[in-house]
């Protein structure tokens, strides 16, 4: 009981130093002792990050410990989640997410924090890289069954292709399967509301909690 | 006489500008350089370079990074419209130019960013004009009112009407060199003219880290094969697309650049090359990319630097402000880097009227800065005997009222002396509250008036302004981008 405990404080502690090694490594001793990857990712990974979350809100994280202790999270749900199972991997998650930088525009600094910050917050993430055309943002929400699609622009002059995407949802009667969100240097609460998107964040805490708010309420809290 | 001592700031050590060159050079040979450009493959290809057609990884050796350096001349000359007036770019001279391609314009009386129009990017060429201390004119707006795909041109094709300053500029798209060189070539009345006499520079900007893309690869080699200037802007993000340690940032800033630099001379042996930047001190908290960062300035010090070891003219983007109004850090940020700049003895700083991390321009904000560079200007100006013997004589026919004013000799060097300002608040108390209580900006924004209120003078003759319509038209309908706005505001 009291090594139980132990471990799980090490996870915890894996999360919030951002040790990748620590966090991977505490997942398959957990599976080799029998443990429950459920009460492992419930008791042990989350109150980590969600630990960085609060350091962050304070002033005492910057990017590089959110972004760091993101991976390890992901690393350590990589190991445990194949042992949980279809059924309960789903009721865990907290949405399945298809993200990508739009089309013409090759930045992806900040869609990959918002990628990785939705992961370590319980979201299934689906990350088409950059570049991405309209038609192939729909098609992947479609094959994924997402409950989300995620479009991220640098560029003003790209950020337009966001528009479409959704007149493509639109034109396929798809609109009102998935949420869109956007987000984005040039993006504005008012360019979200112009193009009939569903959301924006001005960042990745701020996209994490909009994906919590609009999602399909998972166990993952 | 004894000559004034142009005062200097350099931040390296011989010993560590060796190191990081020579950790650039390791870096393209073993790791290489991604090149999406079929092109700028094949004259790799050709020179012998190792070439992967599947990764389009390109490693470069020392050998052809060396040859192409020595291929590359010191300085670049750049010639007005006119073609009359040169401008060295190289050794310490300091060209300012407006800070290119904003999305957004503030707004003086709303005091709000807002999308540029045709009319704002008329009325910021005709500004740059008047502003003496901007001896180079940029393409500094997107006007939002002219389809996207012919943006790039349209640029250039008011900013050549409207001032008459060699042009910063650059392509948004492949297909934009042709229309942009015609126009240039249409000035200098021939492309062997336009080779002779370069009018613009083109901006090409590496993505970080390490990759050319096929736009920006391509732009290197038209612009070589034109004789059109390239500007090398290497842009790492600190700790996000760059290594996070200065030093480290800088070995990725010198690898992205030379590797512009070889596609350059294997286009085009003996091409003009500026070696530029405009690299951001990431901000961990935000995610941002802080232009008036002193670490920032301290990247874009220490590159210029080592471009100088390199034998080549040197571009940074200092001397513009992550600030959303005129307020004090858009004075704190451009002054600082303004002067940074100057001391550093970078040829080409564009960032005049620049705010919010290069997307914001502001008309008020470039009188302003145009005042700073001024000030900048007179720094590295120094200070130098002018006369002999210095003062000992002037004692002796001074009154015995003992004041200088009257002096011939103070009339005879004042204006010498003195940079003369006209935007900085330099009235008694009680003067400034009685003519309104105005800030920088305002005063600024009552200049703009004057400025703008009188005609536009007509910088180029009727005959030319048709041939750069008819370009410019015919670019816009190969694009299907329809009739072109009007330039009144």
């Amino acid at each position: 009981m009291e090594s139980r405990e132990r471990l799980l404080a090490a996870m915890t502690e894996a999360i919030v130093a951002g040790d990748k090694t620590a966090a991977e490594t505490l997942a398959g001793q957990a599976l080799s002792a029998g443990l429950d990857p459920h009460e492992v990712i419930e008791k042990g990974y989350i109150p980590g990050i969600r630990k960085v979350g609060e350091l962050w809100e304070s002033g005492e994280y910057f990017l590089p410990e959110l972004i760091g202790s993101a991976e390890c999270m992901k690393a350590a749900l990589a190991v445990l989640k194949p042992a949980l199972g279809a059924a309960r991997a789903k009721e865990l998650s907290r949405g399945k997410v298809v993200i990508g930088t739009i089309e013409g525009d090759i930045h992806d600094i900040g869609k990959n924090l918002v990628a990785a910050m939705l992961s370590a917050n319980g979201f299934d993430v689906l990350d088409l890289g950059a570049d991405v055309k309209p038609a192939r943002f729909i098609e992947a929400a479609r094959e994924a069954e997402a409950d989300f699609i995620c479009l991220s622009a640098l560029l003003t002059t790209t950020m337009l292709n966001q528009r479409r995407v959704i007149e493509g949802l639109k034109e396929r009667g798809l609109r009102e399967r998935f949420k869109v969100l956007v987000g984005g240097a040039p993006v504005t609460r008012k360019w979200a509301e112009d193009i009939g998107a569903d959301g924006y964040g001005e960042n990745a805490l701020a996209a994490v909690k909009l994906a919590v708010e609009l999602g399909p309420k998972g166990r993952f809290r | 006489m004894i000559r004034a001592v142009r005062p200097k700031a350099e931040l390296l050590s011989r010993a560590l500008i060796e190191k990081i060159v020579d950790e650039a050079f390791l870096l393209l040979g073993r790791h290489g350089v991604f090149v999406e450009n079929a092109e700028a493959r094949r004259l790799f290809r050709e020179a012998g370079m190792p070439t992967d057609e599947t990764s389009f990884k390109v490693l470069i050796n020392r050998r052809l990074i060396e040859e192409s350096l020595e291929a590359t001349p010191l300085t670049v000359t750049l010639y007005d419209l006119t073609g009359t007036k040169e401008y060295i770019v190289g050794h310490d001279e300091v060209h300012f130019d407006p800070g290119s391609a904003a999305v957004r314009l503030l707004d003086h009386e709303t005091q709000d960013a807002r999308l540029p129009l045709t009319a704002d990017l008329v009325r910021l060429a005709r500004l740059t004009e008047h502003c003496a201390n901007l001896h180079f004119q940029s393409t500094a707006l997107i006007a939002s009112d002219v389809p996207k795909i012919i943006a790039d041109s349209y640029r250039l094709f008011i900013g050549l009407q409207y001032c008459s300053k060699p042009v910063v500029t650059g392509l948004f798209r492949t297909g934009g060199f042709r229309p942009m060189a015609e126009m240039l070539a249409a000035v200098r009345g021939g492309a062997e003219e336009l080779r002779r006499k370069p009018l613009a520079v083109f901006d090409a900007c590496p993505s970080p880290p390490l990759k050319w893309s096929d736009l920006t690869a391509q732009s290197l080699i038209d612009c070589a094969r034109a004789g059109i200037p390239s500007q090398l802007i290497s842009m790492g993000l600190t700790g996000a697309t760059s290594p996070v340690t200065l030093a480290g940032t800088l070995v990725q800033h010198v690898a992205e650049n030379l590797a512009g630099l070889v596609i350059c001379q294997m286009a085009r042996r003996g091409a003009r090359v500026i070696f530029g930047g405009s690299p951001a001190a990431f901000d961990m908290r935000k995610g941002t990319t802080p232009m008036g960062a002193i670490e920032t300035m301290m990247i874009d010090m220490a590159y210029a630097q080592i471009g100088k070891y390199l034998k080549l003219p040197t571009h940074a983007y200092m001397g513009l402000s992550d600030a959303k109004v005129n307020d004090s850090q858009a004075g704190l940020e451009t002054g600082m880097g303004a002067v940074l700049a100057a001391l550093a003895g970078i040829n080409v700083v564009s960032g005049a009227g620049m705010l919010d991390f290069e997307s914001t321009q502001s008309l008020e904000k470039l009188l302003i800065d145009d005042e700073i560079c001024g000030m900048a200007y007179r720094l590295v100006g120094g200070i130098a005997q002018r006369d002999e013997p210095l003062a000992l004589r002037l004692f002796e026919s001074l009154g015995p009222d003992g004041q200088f004013l009257s002096l011939p000799h103070t009339r005879r060097w004042y204006k010498a002396e003195y940079a003369l300002t006209s935007l900085a608040d330099r009235e008694p108390y009680d003067a400034w509250a009685g003519q309104g209580r105005t800030s920088m900006a305002e005063r600024a924004h009552g200049r703009l008036e004057r400025l703008l209120a009188a005609p536009a003078p007509l910088l180029v003759e009727p005959g030319l302004q048709r041939e750069l319509r008819r370009i410019m038209e015919s670019d816009a309908e190969a694009n299907g981008a329809g009739a072109l706005p009007g330039e009144a505001g």
